[in-house]
């Protein structure tokens, strides 16, 4: 029990977090805001986690700031990352190795196509992916907890090509 | 500390709360040769001026999902026999109806009934069938399923799945105030009860053989964990909660294991625990994904999805352990089998370039064909009797249920009014 409220109290601050820099994100930002601690609303917390920011000028509260990019795109069936996201998973990285005490939440997912659970088990390879690199770049595997939704939990609705490129995605959640 | 102990109360509120919306179901496509039968509207003697359910109306409908039966509409009902004296069966041979069934629903105190019916061969104007049996108000529905079973059986040859349950999940709401819920119901739809609610997901209903427990996985603590639960009572057991997936559970035959996926040594695998002492075997070791483990009925195999060979494929691996065996060949996508009662057929999920549709496989001959045409059809489970495959389908923006004959003939809808309906599990027969 000791050890399920210490999780909670990660999850109130990411909600925390998460509502502070909510505001004029790009769009699946906010999507992947939806998503998180419906349940948290620790108001109690909020200043300690925001104090510990700073990483070579960048800021995970600032909207303006690479770290508040914190969702990597997949094509489709396939776990591989892009040039791109992986200069941005860098920055991350760089961030979590400055501040050692902030742990991260990779959730993977996958668009609607095919069985449900193998694409729980595809949305586990593309959050893997994503720790594999930030791993490679000196994060301590304690920082990182993967979790894979599959096709549970997408950030748009509907059936289209648009729709589901928008959901082969792992966001990650400080 | 307190907000979890909220949280848990509210979880035990939200199961076992009964929801009105009830599944219809629409026949979508019909079939030659269905057999024509006649179900005349039950006598009614009580204290009220009409019957607290039309047992007729229950068995018409059973009938002609089937797929199996064509039962002639009230309009064309040349009488309202209640008993075999009054049965002229030249008039039922004019309307070309192969069999006629009647009977009497009675009142016989307080809440409690008596229905009895008979099934008569209208060309020998021979009675095949009849029984009479006391019940409660509430379980008349249940005893006309039963009553369709007979006559299924009776004119088949084949064991009826009427008095059968499926379980499925639900989601209504977008983002977050998505809520999941797992309910069951009859399997004509009626009777829904919701057995879980969450607003985290909830995944991958599967029956144990005795149609008394449920096993699921729940997001309900943000990571994805196996519960076991029983259907009715509500109470319930967290089974697995291993570091990453635990996923796909799959009762054995026996009912002692249950075969899941666990990625709790890197990547998913299957597994097979002991349900009594939570002992834990691996069986596969690749390092591809391995997933959806379902038992053959023997309880020597499972068959399960692995994309080692490239793409998404299904395999069988002995349950003690040993070589998989690719089971499928055509296709580039084949995953979330299901295995026929019988353990001869092969059901599952099907792409070939233009989108996923619902095939079924001969496992002697390893002859596939496909059955459904959706776009985005899955999670086939078949019915007890092996005639029917239910699934998940898309229909506009939404998901909803169908269902198909095994030889791909006969389908069927049921929707929900409202909200997204999928992974429907068809139950055993139970004990």
């Amino acid at each position: 029990m000791k050890r399920k409220a210490g999780s909670f109290i990660v999850l109130a601050l990411v909600a925390v977090i998460a509502g502070c820099s909510s505001k004029g994100d790009v769009k699946e930002g906010d999507v992947a805001i939806e998503d998180r601690g419906t349940e948290a609303d620790g108001g109690a917390v909020a200043s300690g986690a925001a104090g510990t920011t700073d990483y070579a000028g960048y800021s995970l509260n600032d909207p303006n700031s690479p770290l508040s990019r914190r969702v990597i795109y997949f094509e489709y069936d396939s776990a591989e990352i892009s040039d791109m996201d992986q200069e941005l998973l860098v920055t991350h990285a760089g961030y979590l190795v400055a501040n050692p005490g902030t742990h991260i939440t990779l959730e993977g997912n996958t668009d609607e196509r095919g069985s449900r659970e193998y694409n729980i088990a595809l949305g586990d390879r593309r959050a893997l992916s994503v720790q594999r690199i930030l791993e490679l770049n000196g994060v301590s595997p304690d920082q990182i907890t993967i979790v894979s939704y599959g096709e549970e939990k997408p950030a748009a609705e509907g059936h289209s090509d648009a729709a589901w490129r928008l959901n082969r995605r792992v966001e990650l959640v400080y | 500390m307190t907000r979890i102990v909220k949280l848990l109360l509210l979880l035990c509120v939200l199961i076992a709360t009964p929801v009105r919306a009830a599944l219809t179901i629409e026949i979508t496509q019909g079939i030659e040769g269905a057999i024509p039968i006649a179900v005349v509207p039950l006598g009614w003697r009580g204290k009220s001026p009409a019957a607290p359910e039309n047992i007729a109306a229950i068995i018409t409908a059973d009938l002609n999902r089937s797929g199996r039966f064509e039962a002639l509409p009230d309009r064309d009902l040349v009488s309202h026999p209640t008993s075999a004296e009054q049965v002229k069966f030249q008039n039922w041979r004019m309307l070309n109806v192969d069999n006629l069934v009647i009977g009497q629903l009675d009142e016989t105190g307080d809440g409690q009934y008596t229905v009895r019916f008979e099934l008569f061969d209208v060309f020998r104007g021979k009675r095949l069938a009849g029984s009479s049996f006391p019940t409660s108000a509430r379980d008349l529905r249940r005893v006309a399923h039963h009553i369709s079973d007979i006559i299924y059986e009776t004119l088949t040859g084949e064991r009826g799945a009427f008095n059968t349950q499926i379980a499925y999940v639900t989601s209504n709401g977008i983002g977050k105030n998505k809520t999941y819920t797992l309910l069951v119901a009859d399997s004509d739809g009626y009777n829904p009860q919701t057995i879980l609610t969450s607003k985290q997901p909830l995944m991958s209903p599967s029956w144990s053989a005795d149609a008394r427990q449920i096993a699921y996985v729940s997001f309900e603590n943000k990571t994805a964990e196996i519960y076991i639960q029983d259907v009715a009572t509500g109470s319930r057991r967290k089974l697995a909660s291993f570091k990453g997936i635990n996923g796909a559970p799959s009762w054995s035959p026996d009912g002692r294991q249950l075969a899941l996926t666990l990625s709790r040594d890197g990547n998913p695998e299957i597994y097979v625990m002991n349900i009594g002492n939570g002992e834990l075997r691996r069986l596969t070791n690749s390092p591809s994904i391995d997933t959806e483990p379902v038992w053959t009925p023997d309880g020597k195999s499972i068959v399960f999805t692995s994309d080692r060979g490239g793409s998404a494929q299904i395999y069988r691996i002995p349950a003690r352990g040993g070589q998989a065996q690719r089971l499928t060949f055509e296709g580039n996508y084949n995953a979330g089998a299901d295995i026929s009662p019988d353990g001869r057929k092969l059901a599952m999920v099907h792409g070939q370039g233009g989108g996923y549709q619902i095939a079924v496989q001969d496992l002697q001959s390893g002859q596939l064909r496909v059955l459904t045409d959706g776009q985005l059809d899955e999670s086939p489970s078949f019915s007890p009797n092996g005639s029917m495959i239910i699934y998940a389908t898309g229909a506009g923006n939404r998901e909803v249920l169908s269902a198909v004959s095994v030889d791909g003939r006969f389908r069927q809808r049921l929707s929900l009014q409202a909200g997204n309906v999928r992974e429907p599990v068809w139950s055993p027969f139970g004990k």
